[in-house]
């Protein structure tokens, strides 16, 4: 009974009994857009993560130290204006390292989320959608990768890796991460499936795909784009865990993890050494975050309305 | 009924199966204990080294498929092989799992109790100031990874220390290992011994976890906020507070306690990060030992025994859930 | 001015037990204030029913959850709420609990998600009661037995002991009136309790809630939106529009002497299970207002016939009228109007004519058959528990049914939930060979079908949808929902959008509109565009599946005539389901009414209406409440006792007869037996050979 007024009064619900009114089509992307940018502390995490992706990659142009270059001049200096955030052991740059550290986070969250995502939605849907022995296959694969440690697994194959591009490492990581997001992509398939839209689609004669890509998928995006969101945080810390036991990136190429790893021990004498690199590590996760939070409220709006904001 | 748990078993066997199977032909292709022998100085002649794996089932020269077979023939007796070091798998996880438990356990329950008051008390007073400094807080620890705040808590707990003069062998907060060498675990001393030496991993552990079930019982109880049967409650006369207590936290609490279920379980793993900042010798640290040790039957014995626990983790917390929820009976 | 508060003195008859004033309620929202409750006032005397009618959006619900002082923190509430001559509004939470649920209680709508899932009917039961009364946990027991009993749960002993899900809606709904029950309140307030209950059930209901009152003597306040159901049970009516009042008055004047044009509208486009002929529909164009920033002037103004300029500038206050008896107000500037000259809803809104079908003179054998079922039959297994999945028996859902439907015909299923309607038609729509049994589409059966024969069939048979929220993807303009079919059968882009601007203009929909999403049209509107989605193919036979009923009352006329224009138009021939039967009079040329998986009763919609000679289609007649107060009060009513039985275990022989009145009171022990062991044949039995049932003892019963 959709037009019965529910119990759970819903003020967007009594005003929109009115019908057409001279409101123009606001798409809806734009009303996203909008209660997003009506939340500060996502627009403040937005704001945030443009900054550091600005920092990673045109930070190393402002200063005349490469992340792999020594200064014999300077082994454990302290920051300085010559180097911001001091040196190593060996005399590399902390703040050139840990930009470098930065863009990797930044691809292996990126890259490795949106890999994740679209595979979970394709598998879930054709999953959920179809049924049969297709669905018995797939959640069989989807139960045996979440039961093998992925720590463990992508650990061994670190070696793999040595000699090839690392982007093998985010693909790897990203084909640990899918198979949540694909259970609950194959249940929502499987409510979706009941619904009249869907099944008034299938008698008309549209072929399954095109129900799947036109019908099904769309109408989960906010989930989708959440789950993006928060598998971007989940990959760069499972980055960070690989690498500061050293099974990930490998030198002489450096990670946020592989130099948290690396100076842990040295936190209290040389500290500029591990809290710059963390401290990034804490504002991107940070960042991202809150870009996340204010991405559900704005697409899924169950807060009941204050009239505060 | 007996036919289908039956079935179960028999899928969940299969899984646990070919998980290990998988794990253990990587380890052996993939890692290579010969370099531990073949590393040292003066170099052992090669066919001493050769029968040293041989013995512990290590050998690269054997037949994966050999080796393979050798190994799961032990494990169906029970027996989960040699370590690199020539000890025995068995005793080292068996040791290691009571390590990580005693590390874990404290901060598990602390933290979920904690966390799911919280998540409450912030949903009920929804955008007043407690909810905002709850929410707030459970973000920026969110965003710290463990290890970031391990190292932190660890350092705060050495200035600490030294700053209330804790500079001799004993200390008000320890930082390193489960217990000091030498003491007796059982008498009180020892005890709280232990104690001191579990408060820093504890607050650790603690954290995320409170973070973690604050916000998702918090988005639980939102749901449950708004719910008919909290105003039917209200409209048979019980106050406010009353029927929330009652009515709206009994039922949002289903889910959390169904992630406790499922952590529960999984707290024989370890944490990974934790033990190794704090030096614990538990199964967070075999883990990555046995990778870089190159230790094959370790780490497919730690494969098996994670893929149990984690399938015992999921008929857990479902069991948990049918037992909470009427609607989920069997 | 504070009265005197005991209730002791029998003088008090004619003071009011509820006194409403001027009650305001609003929110903010993003859109910006809406004004769900304007000025509403009313009194409620002692032993007195008030039925509250209105639609989505009227207010009718908010206002009575401001008197239980039960809306949420953010609204605005003022004006003022008198209970025994004390204030309520503004009170603490404290102080109001002690009034909700002992002296004050509320029956809601939906009895599922009323009841908490985790404790049992029993403690949610004493609960109520231990919350106001002093009594131990033995006697609170007790009481809950006895409530349990008085309305109408068999085992209440064992019952109380189970959990909400275990009950049946109707079960469910008795439990909810138990607890109103529970502490003997001076006034019960029940908001639309039987609108998600099937319409036998609905009467059960209705009976408990009558006991309720003659044991409690409490008064009460009935919100439903179904003019039927207040026309039995009111003394006194006020109607509600857009959070106003607009006419309130007895049950009597309301419903014979209607004065607000806007009761006079809602009147007249209702279908009428008694209607002779097809009395034609008087549809209120339009749809209610939106609440935020409501225009000057009275809500109804766009849609009123009789609109004057000073009822844009001015809105009318709620009048006694000159002439009417006492207590009879209408909110209307022309009222006095009306009532002079005794305007009547087709004097004020017009009438459309109901067109004909050109083949309706043809007799029927010999037109084409679009559709044959034959012997359907349609079975699913049945998993029990979430944690341990496992097959513990199969549900019948469609035993055997079979039927036809000829060029230019309407076939109504009709029958309650669990019947197999719905699964009947999907089998159909499905196009592949059922369980058992043959279903023929134009001329080929399905069985036999290749995809490419299904393919082609798919435009010939189309389908529209109950609620039309669900069955428009929210992400398409609905441009692109009318093209889809086109495009899916090879249309060409130009063609689609020509050809989706044609059908907005065949259902009464502005062609500029084709680029806005589906949740910016009303709820009516919609149902358009599902219908012309459904006719963008030129199909010949369209199944409906309940196409109105989920739509607001006053809105259902206009698409009920379009659906007749079209069906003309178009030379289309429907296979609706329904549960609403007054609609099916007005819409289906023949009816098959469905009980558990089988056909009880087919014939010709005049006939079967008039001469029923199932129980159960007896029954399900009876059960309707006619929007017509003489009438209502005073007919004989057929009640079902219990529930439907489960479709994965039906009765043997006759499947009605656990809960036929015929079978419990007229039978003798032979012919019981023979109900039991011999399941009744469709035969005709009545003399007509067109109509068949399937009762062994079939005799019409005339209940209209």
């Amino acid at each position: 009974m959709a037009e019965r007024a529910s119990s759970q009064l819903l003020p967007e619900q009594a005003g929109a009994a009115g019908g057409l009114d001279a409101t123009e089509a606001v798409s809806r992307t734009r009303l996203v857009a909008r209660r997003f940018v009506r939340r500060r502390p996502a627009v403040a995490g937005l704001v945030s993560l443009a900054l550091l992706f600005a920092v990673a990659y045109l930070g190393p142009f402002v200063i005349p130290w490469q992340y792999d270059q020594l200064d014999t001049n300077a082994f454990l200096s302290p920051p300085s204006a010559v180097h911001w955030f001091g040196t190593t052991q060996t005399g590399f740059d902390v703040f050139a390292l840990t930009m470098r550290g930065l863009q990797k986070s930044l691809i292996v969250g990126l890259l490795g989320a949106v890999m994740s995502t679209a595979l979970a939605a394709i598998v879930g849907a054709f999953s959920g959608y179809l049924g049969g022995t297709l669905n018995t296959v797939l959640l069989t694969i989807i139960d045996l990768l979440l039961v093998l440690p992925s720590f463990l697994i992508i650990a061994i194959l670190s070696p793999l890796f040595r000699d090839h591009t690392w982007l093998v490492f985010v693909f790897l990581l990203a084909a640990f991460q899918w198979m949540v997001t694909a259970r609950i992509v194959r249940g929502l398939t499987l409510s979706l499936k009941e619904r009249e839209f869907v099944t008034a689609a299938r008698f008309m004669g549209v072929p399954t795909w095109q129900i799947i890509a036109r019908h099904i998928l769309p109408n989960m995006a906010s989930f989708l784009i959440i789950d993006a969101t928060i598998n971007v945080s989940s990959l760069i810390l499972a980055e960070v865990g690989l690498s500061f036991f050293g099974f990930g990136v490998q030198p002489p190429d450096v990670s946020l993890g592989t130099l948290i790893g690396d100076n842990a021990g040295a936190a209290l004498s040389y500290p500029w050494e591990f809290y710059f690199p963390s401290g990034f590590l804490v504002a991107l996760i940070l960042a991202i975050n809150l870009v996340g939070d204010g991405l559900r409220d704005a697409l899924d709006p169950n807060a009941v309305f204050q009239g505060r904001r | 009924m007996t036919a289908f748990l039956l079935r179960r078993l028999a899928y969940l066997t299969v899984l646990v199966g070919v998980a290990t199977v998988v794990a253990y032909f990587l380890a052996a292709t993939q890692l290579n204990p010969r370099s531990r022998y073949e590393g040292r100085n003066p170099p052992p002649p090669p066919a001493a080294v050769d029968a040293i794996l041989d013995e512990l089932n290590l050998n690269d020269k054997t037949p994966v498929v050999e080796r393979f077979a050798k190994w799961a023939g032990g494990v169906l007796r029970g027996d989960l092989g040699r370590t690199i070091d020539s000890g025995s798998v068995n005793t080292e996880i068996n040791r290691r799992i009571w390590v990580s438990l005693r590390l874990m356990l404290l901060g598990s329950i602390l933290g979920t109790l904690l966390g799911v008051a919280a998540g409450a008390y912030g949903a009920i007073r929804q955008y007043r100031l407690s909810d905002h400094l709850i929410t707030v807080s459970s973000f920026v620890v969110l965003a710290m990874p463990t290890v970031v705040l391990a190292v932190l808590v660890k350092n705060a707990g050495i200035g600490l220390n030294d700053l209330l003069g804790f500079t001799g062998d004993w200390k008000l907060l320890y930082t390193t290992g489960e217990i000091t060498p030498g003491m007796d675990a059982l008498s009180l001393g020892g005890l709280s011994n232990r104690l001191a030496h579990l408060v820093l991993p504890t607050f650790v552990l603690m954290s995320g976890s409170i973070a973690f079930y604050s916000r998702y019982q918090r988005s639980a109880m939102l749901d449950v906020l708004g719910s008919d049967f909290l105003r039917t409650a209200q409209a048979k006369g019980l106050t406010r507070p009353q029927a929330l207590v009652k009515h709206a936290l009994r039922t949002a609490l289903i889910p959390m306690a169904t992630f406790f279920a499922y952590q529960f379980a999984l707290l024989f793993v370890g944490a990974t990060f934790t033990e190794r900042i704090f030096g614990w010798h538990g199964m967070g640290e075999l883990f990555v030992e046995s990778i870089t040790k190159s230790d094959v039957n370790t780490v497919a014995g730690v494969t098996l025994l994670v893929a149990v626990l984690v399938l015992v983790a999921g008929f857990l917390s479902d069991l948990v859930y049918a037992a909470l929820d009427p609607r989920v009976r069997v | 001015m504070t009265q005197v508060n005991e209730r002791a003195s029998g003088a008090d008859d004619s003071e009011p037990l509820l006194d409403v004033r001027d009650l305001s309620v609003s929110f903010a929202s993003e859109a910006g204030v809406v004004s769900a409750v304007r000025s509403v006032s009313y009194r409620l005397r002692r032993g007195e029913v008030l039925g509250i009618v209105g639609e989505s959006g009227s207010g009718k619900s908010v206002s009575s959850l401001a008197v239980m002082g039960l809306l949420p923190p953010h609204a605005k509430v003022s004006g003022s709420v008198r209970f025994n001559g004390e204030e309520l509004l503004g009170r603490s939470d404290r102080e109001l609990s002690a009034i909700r649920g002992s002296k004050i209680s509320m029956v809601f709508q939906d009895p599922l998600s009323a009841l908490t899932p985790v404790y049992t009917i029993g403690d949610q039961l004493a609960e109520a009661i231990l919350v106001h009364q002093d009594v131990g946990k033995d006697a609170a027991r007790r009481r809950v037995i006895e409530l349990l009993t008085l309305v109408g749960i068999p085992n209440p002993e064992q019952r109380a002991t189970a959990f909400p899900h275990e009950f049946s809606g109707g079960m469910r709904q008795r439990v909810m009136i138990a607890m109103v029950m529970a502490n003997n309140p001076d006034v019960i307030i029940a908001d639309e309790p039987t609108t998600a209950l099937d319409v036998t059930i609905q009467a059960q209901i209705l009976d408990v809630l009558q006991t309720a009152r003659r044991a409690t003597g409490a008064s009460l306040i009935l919100i439903t939106h179904d003019l039927g159901v207040i026309a039995g049970v009111a003394d006194r009516v006020a109607v509600m529009y857009a959070g106003k009042l607009v006419e309130l008055g007895a049950v009597d004047d309301v419903f014979y002497r209607p004065r607000m044009p806007y009761t006079l509208g809602l009147l007249g486009s209702l279908p009428r299970l008694d209607d002779d002929e097809r009395r034609p529909l008087t549809p209120i164009e339009g749809q209610p207002p939106s609440l935020v920033a409501l225009p000057p002037g009275c809500p109804f103004v766009p849609r009123c016939p009789l609109r004057i300029a000073k009822c844009s500038e001015v809105e009318p206050t709620l009048d006694a009228l000159p002439r009417s008896g006492a207590g009879h107000s209408a909110a209307c500037h022309r009222s006095g109007e009306v009532e002079e000259r005794g305007l009547t809803s087709s004097d004020v809104f017009g009438v459309t004519p109901t067109p004909t079908a050109p083949g309706a003179s043809q007799p029927r054998a010999q037109r084409a058959t679009m559709l044959e079922v034959r012997d359907l039959v349609k079975e699913y297994p049945l998993t029990k528990g979430a944690l341990f999945r496992r097959r513990v028996g199969t549900v019948q859902a469609v035993s055997g049914v079979s039927f036809d439907i000829r060029a230019g015909e309407t076939l109504a299923l009709v029958g309650e939930s669990g019947c197999g309607k719905t699964t009947t038609i999907m089998e159909i729509l499905n196009l592949v060979q059922p369980t058992a049994g043959t279903i023929v589409v134009l001329g080929r059966d399905t069985a036999r079908m290749s995809p490419a024969q299904r393919f082609a069939i798919r435009r010939d048979l189309q389908v529209v949808f109950q609620d039309p929220l669900a069955s428009l993807d929210p992400r398409l303009p609905i441009g692109d929902i009318l093209a889809e079919p086109l495009a899916t059968h090879g249309a060409s882009a130009e063609a689609c959008t020509r050809r989706a601007r044609e059908l907005l203009e065949l259902v009464g929909l502005r062609p500029e509109h084709a680029n806005r999403y589906p949740a910016q049209f009303s709820g009516g509107q919609r149902q358009r565009v599902g219908i012309a989605r459904a006719l963008a193919l030129e199909p010949k036979l369209l199944v409906l599946d309940e196409p109105v009923s989920a739509l607001d009352v006053s809105i259902r006329a206009g698409v009920i005539n379009l659906l007749e224009r079209l069906k003309v138009e178009l030379s289309l021939s429907y296979l609706f389901v329904a549960h609403d039967l007054s609609v099916v009079r007005h819409l289906a040329d023949r009816v098959a009414v469905m009980y558990l998986g089988k056909i009880v009763e087919l014939g010709d919609v005049g006939e079967v209406f008039r001469r029923p000679a199932h129980p159960y289609t007896q029954a399900l007649l009876s059960a309707i409440p006619r929007p017509d107060p003489q009438i209502e009060r005073r007919r004989r009513r057929i009640v079902l006792g219990g529930d439907p039985p489960s479709p994965a275990d039906p009765p043997s022989g006759c499947r009605f007869r656990t809960r036929c009145p015929k079978y419990a009171q007229e039978l003798d022990d032979e012919q019981r037996r023979r109900c039991v062991a011999e399941l009744p044949p469709l035969e005709a039995r009545t003399g007509s050979d067109d109509h068949v049932d399937a009762c062994h003892y079939a005799a019409v019963v005339p209940v209209l």
